[in-house]
């Protein structure tokens, strides 16, 4: 018991505390606490950057794209799997819907760029047989955001789609004959039993996602990135980087990731507020 | 979905219709045209998934030159192992691919071990400011000092460019430990701790002989989440460690496949050209290798993953 709590202080706390260094000039001598004071002057500097807006609109619209295309299509493969018989088919699109979810970031970034090769890529291939030129999507800004996002709905929508399905399958089949005497086709079924069967958990998960808008991952961005599509892949988290390990300015990448962190929990309680309003449920109901 | 509920809902549907056919309630054609339609958008879904992946392993068993010319599909051409060959004579890969069992091992049982640790007195009622350090765990997840902090932590206790790096600050993840807790007041009720208190039994060896034991289900799920975060990360190596043989596997896949650094003094074009597409389908081979035990494993565990998800879901 004692361990588990001397860790989290350790690593989740003491962190936390760390994060004044936002608010000061760091100097590798005086330490974090001995460093001087500067008070708002990292985050002022940060706003006035040039960089700033470009960040936070990197950040924000590939996330909100993220969610906007993850989030209806789980949706609709746990429909439509739970509209079929079991049998083969439905397991074997299960497994299979599923499988990438196990697969790692790094590996579906190297799949992404292998199949997207100017070179190689079967895409160019396909593209090529109906004459169309070779396009180095990877090398192009305008790109960047559809590889991001449709990567990561191929690797993921199988899993969400899975949550669903349990909440599908809690849905009391009584209402399902019910519709039935009275008359109504699968559609309305869907329409008018199912979709509001699973609104609480699709709430839930909409809020979880909303509320994770500015803290996207590093991860994937990163591994996707290049000297050519910067213009549109560099956001919050990895600038965190570049300019706190990379340039070892400390005190700056601190703040930026501070304002960060606190921009992203201000946005999880609105939401969940928000979500509370319309539908009684949120987090922590 | 567990085995029990789908068996549940195919029964259901099956006397549904049963149910239907006796009380002369047709289905509707237009019923049969939408279901049509949902068995094409799932097999839709399914070539969109798989896909990607036999091109991949279709690749991967081809040759060199037909997968430098583009000529392979969804089936190897010129069958071959050569790709697999150059991933296993390459020390990079090799040593990568021990330091990854190393940390999936013994991160998995740290892991594992810290959680237990943690969630077992979290889940007894008689803890003096339970749910003041449970709180406090929660309020971890939804605010992180953020990446900098975190690093001089690591900087400050010494781990930089030590194994244990990869393994102790990431040790404890909430989501587990919620996943424990709820599991551990669920299945071990007051009674029996009660009971084994009158036998003179401690709280060590109750949890030993008794608490384990019976959570040996949900053990194995946490240490699978464990393990196969463990096995996929990448970034805390990228930040952690400087020295090339503690790099686990998925660090030197992302210098091999993504930076393309693949070391090999050439000599004349010729060379050249066969180490570069050799080169070419070690990326293949190398996909296939580093995937492939999780993929094996999975299939298997799926269903306690979903579980996992729907106890986490339910907050005690």
């Amino acid at each position: 018991m004692v361990v588990p709590l001397v860790w989290f202080a350790v690593f989740k706390y003491v962190p936390m505390s760390n994060a004044v260094l936002a608010f000061k000039n760091y100097n590798v001598i005086k330490g974090i606490w001995g460093s001087d004071w500067v008070g708002w002057q990292n985050f002022e500097l940060f706003f006035r950057n040039p960089v700033f807006w470009t960040l936070v609109k990197n950040t924000f619209v590939l996330s909100v794209y993220t969610v906007a295309a993850s989030f209806p299509l789980a949706i609709v493969l746990a429909l439509a799997l739970n509209e079929i018989r079991n049998g083969l088919f439905k397991r074997s699109v299960q497994l299979v819907t599923y499988a990438p979810y196990f697969i790692s970031t790094v590996v579906v970034v190297s799949m992404t760029i292998l199949l997207l090769s100017p070179r190689l890529g079967i895409v160019n291939e396909g593209l090529g047989f109906f004459g169309v030129p070779a396009i180095d999507f990877l090398g192009d800004p305008d790109y960047f955001r559809h590889i991001y996002v449709w990567s990561d709905v191929w690797q993921t929508t199988g899993y969400s789609a899975v949550i669903y399905l349990a909440a599908l399958a809690g849905i009391d089949p009584a209402l399902h004959e019910a519709a039935r005497v009275d008359g109504a086709s699968r559609l309305r079924r869907i329409l008018h039993v199912d979709l509001p069967g699973i609104m609480p958990t699709a709430v839930i998960i909409l809020v979880l996602a909303v509320g994770n808008i500015m803290a996207i991952g590093f991860e994937k961005a990163f591994l996707l990135q290049n000297p050519l599509n910067l213009s549109q892949s560099e956001i919050i988290a990895t600038y965190v980087y570049k300019t706190g390990l990379l340039n070892a300015d400390f005190s700056m990448a601190t703040a930026v990731g501070l304002f960060n962190s606190v921009i992203n929990l201000a946005l999880l309680l609105i939401v969940n507020v928000i979500a509370k309003r319309i539908t009684g449920n949120g987090l922590w109901s | 979905m567990t085995a029990l509920s789908e068996a549940r809902t195919s029964t259901s549907r099956r006397t549904e219709r049963r149910e239907a056919r006796a009380q002369r309630i047709r289905e509707p054609r237009t019923d049969r045209i939408f279901l049509f339609c949902v068995y094409l958008l799932l097999a839709v879904f399914l070539a969109i998934v798989l896909l990607p992946l036999l091109y991949i392993v279709a690749s991967s068993f081809s040759s060199p030159e037909a997968v430098s010319a583009g000529r392979v599909s969804f089936w190897p051409v010129d069958f071959s192992l050569r790709g697999y060959e150059a991933v296993f004579a390459n020390p990079q890969i090799v040593q990568g691919y021990l330091n990854s069992l190393f940390y999936t091992v013994v991160g998995t049982i740290v892991s594992v071990v810290l959680t237990v640790a943690i969630a077992y007195p979290l889940s007894r009622r008689t803890l003096v400011g339970r749910n003041v350090v449970m709180t406090l765990i929660l309020f971890t997840m939804l605010f992180t000092g953020g990446l900098i902090p975190t690093y001089l932590v690591v900087q400050q206790v010494g781990l930089l460019d030590t194994r244990w790096a990869l393994i102790v600050p990431q040790a404890i993840g909430v989501w587990q430990v919620i996943i424990a807790r709820t599991y551990f007041r669920t299945a071990i009720p007051d009674e029996l701790v009660e009971a084994s208190q009158l036998d003179g039994c401690g709280d060590l060896r109750f949890l030993w002989s008794v608490v384990i034991p019976l959570a040996k289900p949900m053990i194995a799920v946490v240490a699978l989440m464990y393990a196969i975060m463990q096995w996929n990360s990448y970034f805390d190596a990228l930040i952690y460690l400087k020295s090339p043989d503690l790099f686990p596997l998925q660090l030197v896949l992302r210098n091999i496949l993504i930076l393309n650094t693949y070391s090999g003094g050439a000599i004349d074009a010729s060379v050249v050209l066969q180490r570069q597409q050799l080169a070419d389908l070690l990326k293949y081979s190398l996909i296939v290798v580093a995937s492939v035990p999780v993929l094996l494993i999975y299939p298997f565990v799926a269903r306690y993953f979903t579980k996992g998800i729907m106890v986490g879901a339910v907050k005690g």
